[in-house]
């Protein structure tokens, strides 16, 4: 299948998730509370996350046609998305300044001249629309992995901890070997092993993201197995499966969250390193970072690309940081036992 | 405790071996020795030449014990007989013997980690104290907002900027570089030694902040106090001592971040040290350089996650190892 | 009779759903040289906040809002925080229930007791290690030396307890505030430490402020009782006035529901109802919603204290009226 429609699928599939979770927190009575507190304390970052959701949704919808045929002719057979439509044949040559009307060197006129509100690149693409397709990248990198590792590390951490025995032998092991490879060590060398891709990429950092939440599921679990109303289930003949679901699971959620958002922070700077070390992800804030290290040094200086891309990383992991803060203060059990 | 000592060391072999284990599964079978032949050799080798390399760099037998004649004839066996012998072999990229460049490499990077890591945790206790000495109060705020603040910074933005910054505008010290004789060795290590430690300082000091306060709100407290204890004296002499328990093993746990510090300060400013060797490893396609690498810094870090648990008994009293 | 610590309405603050609750309101304390007031109170009636109150050991977000108390004559709601701390340990000492975590974990228990001293008074650390091993001894300590280098964990509870009792007396305070001291013990460890209570109480002629909910731990050690209720002392008399005597309905039906005193086969008399939470009281008398015996006037008004004799007091609207006639 074509790799926009993969694209499209997935950011359906995401916003539709997205929805059902809204219905179901908005049931319980104890989530429904935890989101408007969420709400009422961090309204701006909230805020902040939702637009570079938005915007990278928009740049995940994406379609073929439409496109008059013009200098780009690969734009027209190619699937574009609607960030992708808003700026098509919006490209200069070469370097320009923010709302410059010139060409950086040379002095050239642009073919779009005091439109660019944050220059260009040094092939003349745009740094806002560079920068706006990076968000799409950097929710990728962070969101989608979590998605994928916090459950495998859940049902590897819950099974050790409930089951114990051979299985909690094996799984500890397992832990033990990955976590004790540094870990940009072990993302570099599954990524070089793997090939250089996204999809490699997004391996490598759900690997190696996987050890740490698994060995939290795991020792709470194991403490929640102890717990005396769990100890009433098993002795009253309540099925495994409906004891890990019933009891167990549900007193992990508030983990899962605060590690979600933890962990999302985490991934977008590390994929930011990987793409320093040129084994990163095409396309995202990291890389363009990469790019504009030596315009630094340039006299004179060329600081829209790397003020740009820094500067989006920096808003975006900020508010996560300062969600993911309030986060954990509500739904850390003490909290919670303080206000009923 | 030497019977504890003694189960980790020897649980910590079983982990060593799991992790050459892991090597070997994802360097010889995700990807295979022809590739890497075809990447140092160029995708147009003939067969012929493929071969010859395979056998320079002992590539050249089967790869699981069961597929050869011998079991010793096999890249399994050679794989965890030189890396548990230390004996490394050549670089894939430039035929360079990898132990050598290791020892070469070794001093550089202990210049600069050693120095970090030890500046990094008296600056960061010394902050996050002072910090929740003031707790409540407006440099108590102003502190956590400026950690988080440090924290959504990227390590690049750091070194990008602390470079542009000091390096070039302020001129105090050289951009980047590296020479080993002691009048110059602090110059060339001050920038990235202030850009390391300021990209570290907003999380540590969080942490370290949150432990403190946990530790503050604790009944000891609250009994010292009514002896007649003051502040200062409580947190100096009572705070700090419990404190240092779960500090130490989040630092242990932050030594691996002092690896990925070091790799990307190493390469950024020029210092040729084990971090500069693996990011050239990746850079040249070389497997076998980054193999090694990645032993060597587990080695290390399950040696070091041995030494917290033992400091970790010898800190709390009430942690007896058997 | 000179009073050693004198409590005058004192009120202490804490923030609630619906604003600031003082869950200390008014309350007045005596305490003789040498005496035991037994303060009593179930869970939530804020007689452990009011000794936290004396010493000015209120953690945030709680504040002192009012009140006087005076040490030996000395007003100290006032005094500068350096002047408070030389107060504490040394003019009046606190104890506390949880013998397990009131101990710092990670140093030896001797220390802890050499630190209490040398906070108070000066000497070397060898005199005040001396002292310390005179005080494990007055506390009945076994193998004295030999425990004063143990850790916490590795002693048991009513030791503890004995270690917790031996650094607050280390300064001589004139007065000890003990806050449920023996709740989280074992029966019979109770019965050790509350005979080492009056003993010392004895030897060293001090003051013993007894928190507790426990009213056979009043029986034991009391010689004068405050009973309290949501915030405000509802009784307070001598202990054969209070327990033999009792005046409030809220302290008659205290003892009434005491298990020992019911007869076999009986149903247990309990009081109906629950503690209302702090801010949540009822209009007038907070005991109104549950008393056997209330009437309008207890709806509308908060009763003042009524004098039953030099030494007896009770703040009821019913007693009032009693007494009247």
């Amino acid at each position: 299948m074509q790799a926009w429609l993969i694209s499209n699928l997935v950011a359906g599939a995401l916003f539709a998730g997205g929805i059902a979770l809204g219905v179901a927190v908005r049931r319980n009575r104890l989530w429904r509370e935890a989101t408007g507190e969420l709400a009422r304390r961090r309204p701006v970052a909230l805020g902040v996350i939702a637009l570079f959701v938005g915007v990278a949704l928009l740049d995940s919808v994406a379609w073929v046609g439409g496109v008059e045929a013009g200098e780009d002719v690969v734009a027209v057979l190619e699937a574009q998305s609607v960030i992708d439509r808003a700026f098509l044949g919006f490209q200069e040559k070469s370097y320009s300044a923010p709302f410059a009307s010139a060409e950086f060197y040379g002095g050239a006129r642009l073919a779009h001249p005091g439109r660019h509100p944050l220059g260009t690149d040094i092939l003349g693409r745009d740094v806002l629309y560079l920068t706006l397709k990076g968000a799409r990248v950097a929710l990728l990198i962070g969101g989608l992995t979590s998605l994928i590792t916090i459950p495998l590390a859940l049902l590897f951490g819950v099974s050790a901890g409930y089951f114990g025995g051979r299985i909690d032998d094996v799984v500890f092991f397992v832990m033990s070997t990955l976590a004790s490879m540094p870990g940009l060590l072990l993302l570099i060398a599954l990524i070089m092993a793997m090939g250089r891709s996204t999809l490699s990429v997004c391996i490598a950092l759900a690997v190696t993201g996987w050890v740490g939440f698994c060995r939290l599921a795991r020792g709470e679990t194991l403490k929640l197995r102890e717990l005396d109303y769990v100890q009433a289930a098993r002795a009253l003949g309540v099925s495994e499966p409906r004891i890990i679901l019933r009891h167990i699971l549900p007193n992990l959620m508030h983990l899962v969250v605060v590690t979600f958002v933890l962990m999302f922070s985490g991934l977008v700077l590390s994929e930011a390193i990987l793409s320093w070390l040129g084994i990163g992800v095409d396309g995202s804030w990291g890389q363009m970072i990469d790019r504009a290290r030596d315009e630094l040094s340039r006299d004179p200086i060329i600081w829209w690309n790397l003020s740009a891309a820094g500067a989006a990383l920096f808003v975006l992991l900020l508010a996560v940081n300062f969600v993911g803060d309030a986060v954990r203060d509500i739904l850390d059990p003490r909290t919670l036992r303080e206000n009923l | 405790m030497l019977a504890y000592v003694i189960r980790r060391l020897l649980y910590g072999a079983v982990v060593v071996l799991g992790v050459l284990l892991f090597l070997f599964v994802l360097f010889f079978t995700v990807t295979d020795p022809d590739d890497v032949a075809r990447r140092a050799l160029g995708e147009k080798a003939l067969p012929e030449v493929i071969e010859q390399w395979k056998a320079n760099h002992g590539y050249d037998k089967p790869l699981w014990p069961w597929q050869a004649e011998r079991a010793t004839e096999s890249l399994l066996y050679d794989h965890f007989r030189r890396m548990l012998s230390f004996d490394f072999g050549r670089s894939d990229a430039d035929d360079a013997p990898i132990a050598e460049r290791i020892r070469r490499g070794m001093g550089p990077s202990l210049s600069l980690t050693v120095p970090l890591f030890v500046l990094g945790l008296g600056v960061g206790l010394a902050l996050s104290l002072f910090v929740a000495f003031f707790r409540e109060t407006y440099i108590d705020r102003m502190g956590v907002f400026l950690c988080v603040l440090g924290m959504s910074v990227s390590i690049l933005l750091y070194i990008v900027g602390g470079q542009y910054a000091i390096g070039k505008l302020l001129r105090w010290f050289p951009i980047s570089g590296f020479d080993f004789t002691p009048e110059l060795l602090p110059r060339f290590l001050a920038l990235p030694l202030v850009v390391g430690l300021a990209a570290g300082f907003g999380s540590d000091v969080r942490f370290y902040r949150t432990v403190f306060l946990e530790e503050t709100n604790r009944d000891y407290v609250r009994t010292a106090r009514a002896k007649g204890c003051g502040e200062g004296r409580i947190m100096w002499g009572h705070v700090l001592r419990n404190a240092m328990i779960p500090i130490l093993t989040h630092t242990v746990l932050a030594i691996p971040f002092l690896f990925t510090g070091a790799l990307l300060l190493e390469s950024f400013f020029g210092i040729p040290g084990l971090g500069a060797i693996t990011v050239d490893a990746i850079q040249g396609n070389d497997f076998s350089t980054l193999r090694t690498m990645v032993y060597i810094g587990s080695l290390l870090f399950i040696l070091g996650q041995i030494l917290t648990d033992v400091s970790y008994s010898l800190a709390d009293p009430r942690v007896r190892l058997g | 009779m000179s009073s050693v610590l004198e409590v005058e309405g004192l009120a202490t603050s804490f923030p609630m759903e619906r604003g600031r609750v003082a869950v200390v309101d008014g309350v007045d304390l005596c305490l003789a040289r040498g005496e035991t007031l037994a303060l009593v109170g179930e869970s939530g009636c804020g007689k452990s906040v009011t000794a936290l109150s004396i010493l000015r050991l209120v953690p945030k977000p709680g504040r002192i809002e009012a009140g006087r108390v005076r040490l030996g004559g000395r007003e100290i709601q006032g005094l500068p925080v350096t002047e408070m701390r030389r107060v504490r340990g040394r003019e009046i000492s606190m104890i506390f229930q949880e013998p397990q975590t009131s101990l710092n974990p990670v140093v030896r228990v001797g220390a802890q007791v050499v630190e209490a001293i040398r906070l108070h008074e000066r000497g070397s650390r060898e005199a005040a290690r001396a002292r310390a091993l005179e005080l494990f001894e007055r506390v009945r300590i076994p193998d004295a030396a030999e425990r004063l280098d143990a850790y916490p964990h590795e002693l048991s509870g009513g030791l503890k307890q004995r270690v917790v009792i031996a650094m607050a007396l280390a300064a001589h305070p004139k007065v000890l505030v003990a806050d449920e001291p023996t709740t989280a013990l074992d029966v019979t460890i109770q019965a050790q430490i509350l005979e080492l209570l009056r003993e010392l109480q004895r030897e060293l002629g001090m003051a013993i402020l007894l928190i507790t909910h426990d009213l056979g731990v009043v029986n034991e050690l009391a010689d004068r009782v405050a009973v309290m209720y949501a915030g405000r002392i509802v009784e307070a008399g001598t202990r054969a006035e209070v327990l033999g005597q009792p005046r409030h309905p809220y302290t008659q039906a205290l003892l009434r529901s005491m298990p020992a005193l019911a007869k076999r086969g009986e149903r247990l008399a309990e009081i109906p109802g629950t503690v209302p939470w702090p801010g949540n009281w009822p209009a007038g008398c907070r005991f109104s919603t549950r008393c056997p015996r209330v009437m309008d006037v207890c709806r509308a008004r908060e009763p003042e204290a009524t004098r039953l004799s030099p030494t007896h007091t009770a703040r009821c609207f019913a007693v009032a009226q009693e007494l009247a006639t």
